[in-house]
């Protein structure tokens, strides 16, 4: 294969570096607060407060850490019980979530069978719809199932989130259907097929869908359902301790830092797989 | 003999094709069944329920007393906040949405031109804000309202403001601080999509452009890159609306609940007060169904305007 030029010849250089400033700006301006947060989560108590405030940290500390450690240590519930119950839910959540929707995601992208545009549609539709909105009703079903103050209340419903099934069915589609029907010839199961073909051919769409699933899991609160202090999320727990008021601004920001650190490396660590998946993928036919 | 035979021979293959067919329809609906029961239970059934109970009065310790419209009468003649919700949820849809939606394909797209190395690092910084949870708490301390705030501290002194501004609890500010947040955690799941999108264009329809002398980067983007990308394009846009129509969190965050004058209320911040603070379901699922027929109202406009693109 010819190797491609690294300067495509339609691109004039003003417009390259319009770009590279103008990406730069906004850059600047969405790392900002993220560069803040992680500044302030080593700042000591008296730079806080400090008059007038400064943006980066003057002496770097461990205390606020050390802090969060201490009152971690006093909480009545052991943290690392918050910690499991967050881990558990996202990891369980997730596994389901990528099987039920991958395999729904399957038939829907490849055959054509009776109701199943519909449904898609439907599963479009409900793309739109947010926690807060659906959130009454499922209350409501959740008591009349008896899954209140269960974990249940929390990954049932990850699994059949709309993102994951709608983002698979449309990677899926971009599979050859030559490729199906010759495993079929060759007398693969349906099953075979998903799993041995189809699924290592997404590999993008499931980090995707991974990635979409641990974030939504991770900064669970669950509050709405979860009332036992045992069964409670990292997040509600982390929540209380910030509310903590004046003193507690700083173990708020390592907080802060801890729950913003979790979502953005799952991001990082597959996002160079999606790069990396992307570039060795290609399927041409 | 021989004519007999083919025939029974072709009406057993078109047998075993019926069969064949229907035995794959089966597995379909087998492998489809797990994640359509639970969709159905937790994401059909709630929207069902919340049409019917939008005609009821319902407090959760009485059984639903059905009263017609009256909760529809009452949300668009009688509540006045609602009404202010209402404008304000769609002054922060019409602002932030369609912004929102450029910004990510523009963002995306000039991503797309950088190197591999720095495309990934540049994806990242643009995504960060809106996966890293409950950060655009940073925004609070930032538009804080007195002295201490970095907004306030970095105007006064270079002089544009001789006294503290109260960004997030003076009606006339508020606003615009929260449509910047907001705008500033729009580069969500839909730029997302975009970005992968658009590494997947086929590289030799590029090849080919050069050849057939497309001149510059915007003809590009026009005649092949977006006709390219409408599938995401979609899918972007149904992810922009429901961002934008779904506002609470944030507003919820900086402004405080309730909010001064009710400034900062949307529609689903007003839901959220009658659902879960004051009990009243049914009037909670008028609301609830009113932002229903909405969101879907518009994805279908959006829809059929992007049905142009390229054309």
């Amino acid at each position: 294969m010819k190797k491609l030029k690294r300067r495509k010849p339609n691109r004039s250089r003003g417009g390259d570096l319009g770009i590279y400033i103008m990406l730069t700006l906004f850059g600047i301006f969405m790392a900002l607060p993220l560069v803040y947060a992680i500044s302030s989560a080593f700042k000591p108590l008296d730079e806080i407060y400090l008059y007038p405030p400064k943006f980066f940290v003057q002496h770097p500390t461990m205390d606020n850490f050390q802090d969060l450690f201490v009152i971690m240590g006093k909480s009545w519930v052991p943290f690392s019980r918050y910690i499991f119950n967050t881990v558990f839910i996202t990891l369980i959540g997730t596994i389901g979530h990528l099987l039920f929707a991958s395999m729904g995601a399957y038939v829907l992208a490849k055959y054509d069978f009776p109701g199943g545009k519909t449904f898609f549609n439907i599963v479009v539709t409900a793309l739109m719809f947010s926690g807060y909105v659906l959130g009454i009703p499922n209350y409501l079903i959740m008591t009349g199932l008896g899954w209140v103050d269960s974990y249940l209340a929390v990954i049932i419903p990850a699994f059949a989130s709309p993102m994951g099934l709608f983002l698979m069915k449309q990677f899926m589609e971009g599979i050859p259907d030559a490729l199906i029907e010759a495993a079929k010839i060759d007398g693969a199961k349906e099953w075979t097929i998903y799993y041995k073909i189809v699924m290592p051919m997404v590999k993008p769409a499931w980090l995707t869908l991974i990635i979409f699933s641990v974030q939504n899991l991770w900064n669970t609160k669950a509050s709405n359902y979860i009332y036992s202090e045992e069964l409670k999320t990292l997040p509600y727990a982390l929540q209380q301790i910030i509310n903590g008021g004046v003193s507690r601004a700083g173990v708020g920001s390592a907080v802060t830092l801890f729950m913003m650190i979790v979502p953005i490396l799952t991001f990082i660590l597959s996002q160079s797989n999606i790069l990396e998946t992307m570039a060795s993928s290609g399927i041409k036919d | 003999m021989s004519i007999l035979n083919k025939y029974v021979q072709k009406k057993k293959k078109n047998f075993h094709i019926a069969m064949y067919k229907a035995k794959r329809s089966k597995n379909c609906y087998l492998f489809l069944l797990p994640y359509a029961i639970i969709f159905t239970l937790f994401y059909i059934v709630p929207v069902v329920m919340s049409i019917c109970l939008s005609f009821t009065y319902y407090n959760v310790f009485e059984s639903p007393r059905f009263v017609g419209l009256q909760n529809y009468i009452n949300l668009f003649l009688a509540d006045d906040v609602f009404l202010t919700s209402v404008t304000n949820t769609f002054l922060i849809a019409a602002i932030t949405g369609p912004i929102g939606y450029l910004a990510s394909f523009l963002f995306a797209w000039f991503i797309n031109e950088l190197p591999r190395y720095i495309r990934a690092f540049a994806v990242l910084v643009f995504y960060a804000p809106t996966i890293s949870g409950q950060v655009y708490l940073i925004w609070a301390i930032m538009f804080s309202g007195d002295a201490y705030g970095y907004v306030n501290a970095f105007l006064m002194k270079l002089g544009f403001i001789s006294q503290p501004i109260l960004w997030l609890t003076d009606p006339n500010y508020m606003m615009p601080v929260i449509l910047l947040v907001i705008l500033w955690m729009s580069l969500g799941t839909g730029f997302l999509s975009f970005v992968a999108g658009l590494q997947g264009v086929d590289q030799a329809q590029y090849e080919a452009g050069y050849v057939d002398g497309v001149k510059n980067r915007w003809q590009e983007l026009w005649y092949i890159t977006l006709p390219n990308m409408k599938p995401m394009l979609m899918f972007g846009a149904v992810m922009a609306i429901t961002q934008s129509f779904g506002v609470c969190d944030v507003t919820m965050a900086l402004a405080g609940f309730p909010s001064t004058d009710y400034a900062a209320r949307t529609v689903v911040t007003h839901l959220f007060d009658y659902g879960s603070v004051r009990f009243e379901m049914g009037y909670a699922s008028a609301i609830a169904t009113v932002l229903f027929i909405t969101m879907i109202l518009c994805n279908k406009l959006i829809q059929s305007l992007l049905r142009k693109v390229g054309t």
